[in-house]
């Protein structure tokens, strides 16, 4: 086995520049399917750290009749929230909102909106809903970027607002934006309007009720109540894994272009040794090696090719993964009507597993690859092969 | 002296809406008309025929545009179903879709086809009079008495003699006014006195409103029962 590696080695290294052409290319594959995984799976954590300080927290009740696909669903979504009053008081324990659907009046032009309540003094999401905590000309609201962009509002900008209390009794009022902010979760920004929950549960006469419940990680409560269903942060950000499961599908097809170029060079430089060397093969089968012996040198050989690459990769690959990381990859375009949880900068993550599973890939396509036409030295004719003729 | 003026001024103004509801509502009423939208950069005239049985039921066939032409619309209770003859479709749209504006107009379904009296919903009180044109109207102020009622308050400009109303303001409960009609064109009708062009300004949109035109009104007609059917939609 040590005499069949040291060979290999030898071979190798003896074929020069075509060993390393075919190396260099390899490590590129490398590289490059390691850096997109990791962008991948970069991509997958920030979303879902996202949403939980967005959106969903540490997981959520929601109300029954309660569906984020249906706004029709909102007008009977909302119940008294069904927690003690001491838990409810623990600004960061669960964080109550009340969505009620409502017409906007930006500028004259009627657009339909979802106004959520939420309470000014919790932390628990990263919405700026202390703002909400002031005195101004109208009711004070808060809205994403995205939400002021298509409506054409700014802080400071008045609208009128129009509702419909329990009953269906018509209500409206002036409001003023108090603050913008930029989020990477299109689902808290795009068509919500932020007021504060004692205020739209006045406006409403919803008292105390609520459509959603967020909890701290700490505090997501084990059995639900009746009315309520409970959603685990696994179940809520179920889309974001669906998303990367079906990126990852349309990556594997680069995966595949890039593998099947650098698998056409090592094969092509298999077909040519074996071609060129058949006087060798010859004299290993006439110093006794047997011929399933000489496939199995030929196909280290042609393997290896994939540990060279490897190691050269790594001297170029782990400072290039490494800055990456640090510095992210900012895409070239606007992500923020993605609808998805996306950073218009992707920061790739590389878990062991990852570099692992693609080193295993690239070495056993490889080993696959330089197998098949090292198969022809079964069938060759050992003296024919000593004198060099063609077979 | 003051609360037995207030008192008489309640006591006219209940039977000035009840003069009002008699020319108004019916028990069942079988109209044309159209309906002119104005938007911004244009306008454009939908027009229907349409059946209806106090505040519970309604059929609505659209005649022109040719792109709205055999759509039908049947209101039963809380249940809205629209037919569009394109799909050969029947989709049925939840109560919540009856607060929608009818085809971008400044009515929503519910202005459309709330038929409910007036006087069993507000209490209304005399506030003034003043001419509109060459009428003389009685202004009343309404207040909803019960809770489930879409506008809160109304102010009402009656015809003093022909008790038609000649102008009405719609309220939201903060009092901000929400939607203008204007009447015009009171004709009468069966022994009673009806308006037969309406114009609705939504007050918090742009845009010159929705004029709505009657063509036809009848009167407690004998409307075939089949005719409130979802089979209906379809013929």
């Amino acid at each position: 086995m040590k005499l069949a590696f040291t060979l290999a080695w030898r071979n190798l290294i003896g074929a020069g520049l075509r060993t390393w052409l075919n190396v260099i290319v390899l490590s590129f594959t490398f590289v490059i399917i390691i850096w997109l995984k990791g962008i991948l799976s970069g991509w997958d954590q920030q979303a879902k750290n996202d949403m939980k300080d967005w959106e969903i927290a540490g997981g959520q009740w929601w109300h029954d009749a309660y569906d984020p696909f249906d706004p029709l669903s909102l007008e009977s979504s909302h119940a008294v929230v069904p927690l003690d009053s001491i838990f409810t008081h623990q600004s960061n324990a669960v964080v109550p909102a009340l969505m009620v659907q409502a017409s906007i009046f930006p500028n004259g032009r009627m657009q339909q909106a979802i106004l959520k309540g939420i309470p000014p003094h919790q932390t628990l999401l990263n919405l700026p809903s202390a703002l909400l905590d002031t005195t101004v000309n109208g009711i004070p609201v808060v809205i994403g970027q995205t939400m002021a962009k298509n409506m054409g509002l700014s802080v400071g900008d008045l609208f009128t607002l129009r509702w419909r209390d329990r009953f269906g009794s018509f209500d409206a009022a002036e409001a003023e934006v108090v603050g913008v902010f930029y989020t990477n979760v299109p689902a808290v920004d795009q068509g919500l309007v932020y007021l504060d929950l004692a205020q739209l549960q006045r406006m409403t006469m919803f008292h105390n009720e609520a459509t959603i419940l967020s909890f701290h990680e700490g505090f997501f409560p084990e059995n639900q109540a009746v009315g309520w269903k409970s959603k685990t942060v696994k179940e809520l950000t179920k889309q974001v894994d669906e998303m990367i499961k079906t990126k990852s599908a349309g990556q594997s097809v680069m995966y595949l272009v890039l593998l099947f170029l650098a698998m056409l060079a090592i094969f092509d430089t298999q077909v040519l040794s074996i071609f060129r060397r058949q006087r060798e093969i010859g004299t290993y089968i006439a110093l006794g090696y047997t011929r399933p012996q000489v496939v199995g040198l030929f196909t280290l050989e042609g393997s290896m090719h994939a540990v060279l690459a490897a190691i050269a990769g790594a001297f170029y690959g782990i400072p290039f993964l490494w800055w990456q990381a640090r510095v992210g990859w900012t895409l070239p375009m606007d992500s923020s009507e993605f609808g998805m949880a996306m950073a218009p900068t992707l920061y790739p993550v590389y878990s062991i597993g990852l570099i692992a599973s693609t080193v295993l890939l690239v070495l056993l396509t490889t080993t696959v690859v330089s197998y098949f036409p090292s198969r022809k030295i079964a069938k060759m004719n050992p003296t024919e092969a000593l004198r060099g003729k063609l077979q | 002296m003051f609360f037995f003026s207030a008192e008489l001024s309640a006591q006219n103004a209940s039977e000035i809406l009840l003069k009002v509801d008699r020319n108004l509502s019916s028990d069942n009423r079988v109209f044309e008309s159209s309906m002119t939208i104005s938007g911004k950069r244009n306008s454009r005239t939908i027009s229907s025929k349409t059946y209806a049985v106090g505040n519970n039921k309604s059929f609505t066939e659209y005649l022109s545009p040719a792109s709205e032409k055999g759509t039908k619309m049947l209101k039963l209770e809380k249940q809205l179903w629209l037919y569009s003859p394109g799909s050969d479709r029947t989709i049925q749209l939840s109560g919540h879709m009856l607060r929608q504006s009818v085809m971008g107009s400044d009515l929503s379904y519910e202005d459309m086809m709330d038929d409910r009296k007036l006087s069993e919903i507000y209490d209304a009180q005399v506030v003034g009079e003043e001419m509109i044109g060459d009428r003389k109207t009685i202004l009343l102020e309404l207040t909803a008495r019960l809770a489930d009622v879409a506008y809160h308050s109304q102010r009402i400009w009656v015809d003093a003699e022909r008790f038609v109303p000649l102008k009405q303001e719609l309220f939201a409960k903060g009092g901000k006014l929400l939607k203008r009609i204007e009447m015009a064109d009171v004709v009468k009708v069966q022994n009673r006195w009806f308006p037969l062009t309406m114009t609705y300004k939504d007050m918090l949109k742009q845009g010159d409103g929705t004029v709505f035109k009657l063509s036809n009104i009848e009167f407690d007609q004998a409307i075939p029962e089949y005719i409130f059917t979802k089979a209906a939609l379809k013929k």
